[in-house]
């Protein structure tokens, strides 16, 4: 038999527009539902998220001083490039349990997805400012900010499109995200930090851990440089943990709602404000 | 010591500075296309508009010599090529400089007062610039004194600028360093820039080229308008450096592309207008060989210093 | 050693610097109807001319009445056969792919509308094209979320829509006029200006090659009787319209009686207000942009500067000064500032209201930049001993001339400004954040440009007060004038 052997793909972090091992050196070996490997997965440390929120917090005054026009593109582009890779990302789903018409569902709602948010990113100010009527003579306008670095605790059974979909309303609103993504079905996630790093997306402003959600928590959500953490994560022991180690830094904490990914309930702007500070400034009117 | 009776007139108190408005200009003068012919004579321009310079704590005799030899041959090769304007050294190489550049038109110029902080005594820099101008120094490149400036004692920055001058006389001409990229904003290099004409600086000059940014667009027009505006107050042509960062030709063109549409052709000689850089001739004469053989060059073939 | 070779100080002028690129301009066009292009009934064809040279560019077919019939039952057919039921996210994919074609084609496109139209290779490069590209991908992205833009209501599309464009922005104003209303669920037919139909059949192009639906977008070139053809239509359901306030009137008039709805974006004669404690330089560069911009063929041009007393010898000197470095040419080269006047018929005007200026004794100064043999050329123009009066004043040139008057206090500056029927723009110039907010406030325009003049963006609402027309175009008010709002 001369059946030609596949080169394997090593699945690594995403930090700062780059791909490293985890400083830990440890990986886990992911099977499929028969139980064969189907990938080493680095087991990222909390050193790792600490880089990456490093990372994060560097990219994230460029980032939003971009104008919505142009993160609107990047998102575009992204969406391009998604669509471009359509059947390995359907592959990976694959790979990971869905059936053929669900692996094509769920890639085909994430490219549609990633084009939704990235006609928002230029019109959502414009529903979520105001200018408001002030009993005295004075401008007063009101507008919304990004909050700035934001943890992202992705959702374990959508290991593409609910990643995607939370992802996209935090960026575009000119924060930057590190993500832990789903511990069983991580390989999109990584996919997509390809797709990331071959866009136009700074460095730094979104990156992709891997690794175990029990041995992480309590640091992600404790960090004191992490303004907001979403968590998508089901549990309501975690929510709890989460809720606590907030405190310290009075971090914002959001469970997003939705019925379900692929649902429209999971495409709306609220989702942007929800990782938004809101700035009034005043001035005087007159000579 | 003497000082300097002037006050620093406060009747023409300077014009704010749109920031967006300057930048918008800037961007559309860097759009202007220049080609061909005038191309060439803009880069033989700017090259005659060079202070070539070495400013570093390890400067030896030699390396100022093989920069001087430089000056006088930017590169044989080449036909018709114009000498830069200037070599612009420490104080303690002036005297070398001099000896290398004897009858070759290119001048010497020498920081002083300090440079590049400007943190010393009043009495201690203008020692200097006495010391700079005995060793032969056609020009003194002197910088102001943020500090005080910033800290509004604009008499202190005004009469150190009037002194050095008076000690320039009839020798050399003077150029005040106002050091842009610790101003922090255009209002503030425009101020500074008034107050320097004022109190009699020769050439403003934007940067020592220590610190970063150096030389910027956006800063230089806000200077050259300055120095427009003198013009026409008191009918003066005074001169201006844009120093540090200007490391192609391409830069080297859009500051020239300023000059000519701001100040205009009186303005458009080493005279009047300088740039202070080191890499930035090789560039050029790439620029220069390019046009006449038509092919892209390489540092290969064009001598460092 | 070397010498120097240039004589000092150096005499600079820049060499020609022409923009090679190839506008794919096609020596005839159809009319776009129902996705192909189609000769019109009468089979006559429209000459065009490039204004910069008074050559021939191109014959472009003209629509009349069957042809205007059969437009508009095309997109009456693709709207409720097709478009009207089509996901909202569906159509905003087409506009993107609009958008993004038009962004991939932008040199082209940039190229053809300084052959066609005069203005310079840098203006359609750096900001016409531009902004017709960013118009349809800020739309493309509304289309899916309408239900977000009008709290408590549900937005309907309204149908059909007549458009007419005017020939000063050609592109621009079909990028306008086209993605808000494809955005809301419309179907369009599009008349370009009579003069200046090209680009506009370059996007017929690209929508055909975008794989729009037949009938969505429709292009009908042709002059004042396409327009009318095209307005009176008892089939379409909505007109928007932008060029002079007198057919804008006649639109009105045209219009009473039935249920059509419309938009007027109309003329404008803005005063541009430079305060003493304004940056002045910045300033003078403000008012270079606000009426030479486009050789002044703007609705919204600054072309009344009203500046404050105190100043306004330093301004007016500065302003000469600044003018003597703007070149005036060949709208390829890249160098050009001021391109040609669009038809002979505009130069004709423009030249007729010079004499009325000085007629009526204001004093009159141009640059003394030469001026190319052949085309059609009017030098910037400014206008000195102006009062509020003089004709020059009052009534809108449309051209590169600026009329100067002075003002000693805010208020006699905003009385000013406000003593026109026009109302659609104005400038305010001063270092002082209270005092912007108070003038921009009093002025009755619908744009007003504070340190700054001539910005434009698709998040922008855009339109005017009184004369100057109504409704809003750009931004989330730009949506309204395309929908009906109906309870939930």
């Amino acid at each position: 038999m001369n059946e030609r052997v596949p080169v394997l793909k090593t699945y690594k972090l995403f930090i700062g527009g780059e791909f490293p091992r985890s400083e830990s050196g440890r990986s886990y070996t992911l099977k499929d539902n028969r139980g064969r490997a189907l990938a080493n997965i680095c087991q990222g440390s909390r050193k790792d998220f600490r880089n990456a929120v490093v990372a994060a917090r560097e990219a994230q005054s460029g980032w939003a001083g971009r104008s919505g026009y142009n993160r609107g593109q990047i998102l575009y582009r992204l969406g391009e490039l998604v669509e471009g890779r359509r059947d390995q990302f359907v592959a990976e789903l694959k790979q990971q349990g869905s059936s053929i018409v669900e692996a094509r569902k769920e890639v085909d709602r994430t490219i549609d997805r990633i084009i939704y948010f990235a006609g928002w990113a230029d019109k959502y100010q414009q529903l979520f400012s105001t200018v408001n009527p002030a009993a005295s003579p004075h401008f007063v306008f009101s507008v919304p900010e990004p909050t700035g670095v934001v943890a992202l605790i992705a959702p374990e059974q959508s290991g593409l499109l609910g990643l995607v979909s939370l992802l996209c309303p935090i960026i575009l609103g000119g924060n930057t995200v590190v993500a832990l993504v789903s511990e069983s079905k991580p390989l999109s996630a990584i996919t997509f930090s390809e797709v990331l790093a071959a866009g136009d997306v700074p460095h730094g402003v979104v990156n992709i851990l891997t690794g175990f959600r029990s041995e992480l928590l309590e640091h992600i959500a404790g960090h004191m440089d992490v303004n907001a953490i979403v968590y998508a994560g089901g549990k309501p022991e975690e929510s709890k943990l989460i809720q606590q180690q907030a405190s310290l830094n009075v971090k914002r904490v959001i469970f997003p709602k939705t019925d379900s990914w692929p649902s429209e309930s999971a495409e709306s702007p609220y989702f942007i404000m929800d990782t938004q500070e809101v700035k009034t400034t005043w001035h005087p009117i007159g000579l | 010591m003497v000082s300097i009776v002037r006050q620093y007139p406060n009747s023409h108190p300077s014009p704010p500075v749109d920031q967006v408005g300057v930048e918008e200009r800037v961007a559309r003068l860097s759009q202007r296309s220049i080609k061909k012919e005038s191309k060439v004579v803009a880069l033989k321009l700017a090259l005659s508009m060079i202070d070539l310079t070495t400013l570093e704590g390890s400067d030896s005799p030699g390396k100022v010599r093989q920069l001087c030899y430089k000056a006088k041959h930017l590169d044989d090769a080449l036909p018709d090529l114009p000498h830069v304007a200037a070599v612009c050294v420490y104080p303690t190489l002036v005297r070398i400089a001099k000896e290398e550049l004897k009858d070759s038109g290119i001048k010497v110029a020498s920081v002083a007062t300090a440079f590049p902080s400007g943190q010393s005594s009043r009495e201690t820099k203008m020692e200097e610039v006495r010391y700079a101008m005995q060793e032969g120094a056609d020009e003194i490149d002197m910088v102001i004194s943020r500090g005080a400036f910033l800290r509004g004692d604009w008499a202190h920055v005004y009469d150190e600028i009037a002194e050095a001058k008076s000690l320039c006389a009839d020798q050399a001409r003077l150029k005040a360093i106002l050091e842009t990229g610790e101003l922090g904003t255009l209002d503030r290099i425009r101020q500074a820039s008034d107050l320097a004409l004022a109190a009699g600086a020769d050439f403003i000059k934007t940067s020592t080229g220590k610190v970063q940014p150096a030389a910027t667009l956006t800063a230089t027009l806000v200077m050259l308008q300055a120095i427009r505006d003198f013009h026409q107050r008191t009918g003066e042509k005074r001169g201006m450096k844009p120093a540090g960062g200007i490391r192609n030709a391409k830069t080297a063109i859009h500051y020239l592309i300023l000059l000519n549409e701001t100040l205009g052709r009186d303005w458009m000689t080493p005279e009047l207008f300088r740039i202070g850089a080191s890499t930035l001739a090789n560039d050029i004469l790439m620029q220069l060989a390019k046009e006449t053989t038509g092919v892209y060059q390489s540092l290969d073939y064009f001598s460092q210093a | 050693m070397s010498t120097t070779t240039a004589s000092l100080p150096l005499d600079w002028t820049y060499a020609p610097a022409p923009e090679k690129a190839d506008p794919n301009i096609s020596e005839r066009y159809d009319l776009f109807i129902n996705g192909e292009f189609v000769p019109s009934s009468d089979a006559q064809y429209r000459r065009i001319i490039i204004p910069s040279r008074e050559t021939f560019l191109c014959e472009v077919a003209e629509a009349g009445k069957p042809d205007i019939d059969r437009a508009v039952r095309a997109a009456r057919s693709a709207y409720s056969k097709i478009w009207s039921k089509m996901p909202p996210r569906e159509r905003g994919k087409y506009i993107f792919r609009i958008a993004r074609l038009l962004q991939e084609r932008a040199r082209e496109m940039a190229v053809a509308e300084s052959l066609n139209g005069g203005k310079p290779i840098r203006e359609s490069r750096d900001t016409d094209i531009p902004l017709s590209v960013a118009h349809f991908f800020y739309y493309a992205g509304w289309a899916d979320k309408l239900i977000y833009a009008f709290p408590g209501a549900r937005a309907r599309a309204l149908g059909v829509c007549g458009q007419v464009i005017p020939w000063n922005f050609p592109l621009l104003m079909a990028a306008w006029k086209i993605a808000p209303a494809l955005a809301t669920g419309n179907t369009v037919v599009l008349k370009p200006a009579e003069t200046t139909p090209v680009t506009a059949l370059k996007l017929a192009e690209i929508i055909r090659d975008a794989d729009l639906p037949p009938g969505v977008v429709n292009i009908v070139p042709g002059g004042r009787s396409t327009g009318q053809l095209l307005v009176e239509h008892p089939d379409v359901d909505k007109i928007a319209f932008t060029g002079s306030t007198a057919v804008g009137k006649w639109i009105m008039k045209a219009l009473a009686g039935t249920r059509k709805k419309y938009t007027l974006e109309l003329g404008g004669k803005a005063a541009n207000i430079i305060f003493e404690d304004a940056a002045i330089d910045q300033a003078v560069e403000g008012i270079i942009n606000a009426i030479f911009f486009n050789q002044g063929h703007v609705c919204c041009a600054g072309s009344r500067l009203l500046v404050q007393e105190g100043i306004a010898d330093t301004v007016i000197s500065k302003l000469k000064k600044r003018m003597e470095t703007l070149i005036l040419g060949d709208p390829l080269d890249k160098n050009t500032d001021v391109g040609a006047i669009n038809s002979k018929e505009q130069l004709d005007k423009i030249e007729r209201y010079l004499q009325v200026g000085q007629e009526e004794g204001a004093e009159m100064w141009q640059p003394t930049c030469p001026v190319p043999e052949k085309g059609f050329w009017c030098r910037p123009t400014l206008f000195t001993n102006v009062s509020q009066s003089h004709r020059i004043t009052q009534e809108e040139i449309f051209g590169p001339v600026l009329s100067i008057q002075t003002f000693r206090t805010a208020e006699e500056a905003i009385e000013k400004a406000n003593n026109t029927p026009y109302g659609l723009s104005g400038g305010v110039w001063t270092d002082k954040g209270a005092k912007i907010f108070k003038v921009t406030r009093q002025v009755k325009a619908g744009v007003m440009w504070a340190n700054t003049f001539n910005k434009f963006d698709p998040s922008s609402p855009f339109g005017g007060y009184k004369e100057s027309g109504m409704g809003r175009e750009g931004g989330w008010h730009g949506l309204m004038p395309y929908v009906e709002l109906e309870s939930l």
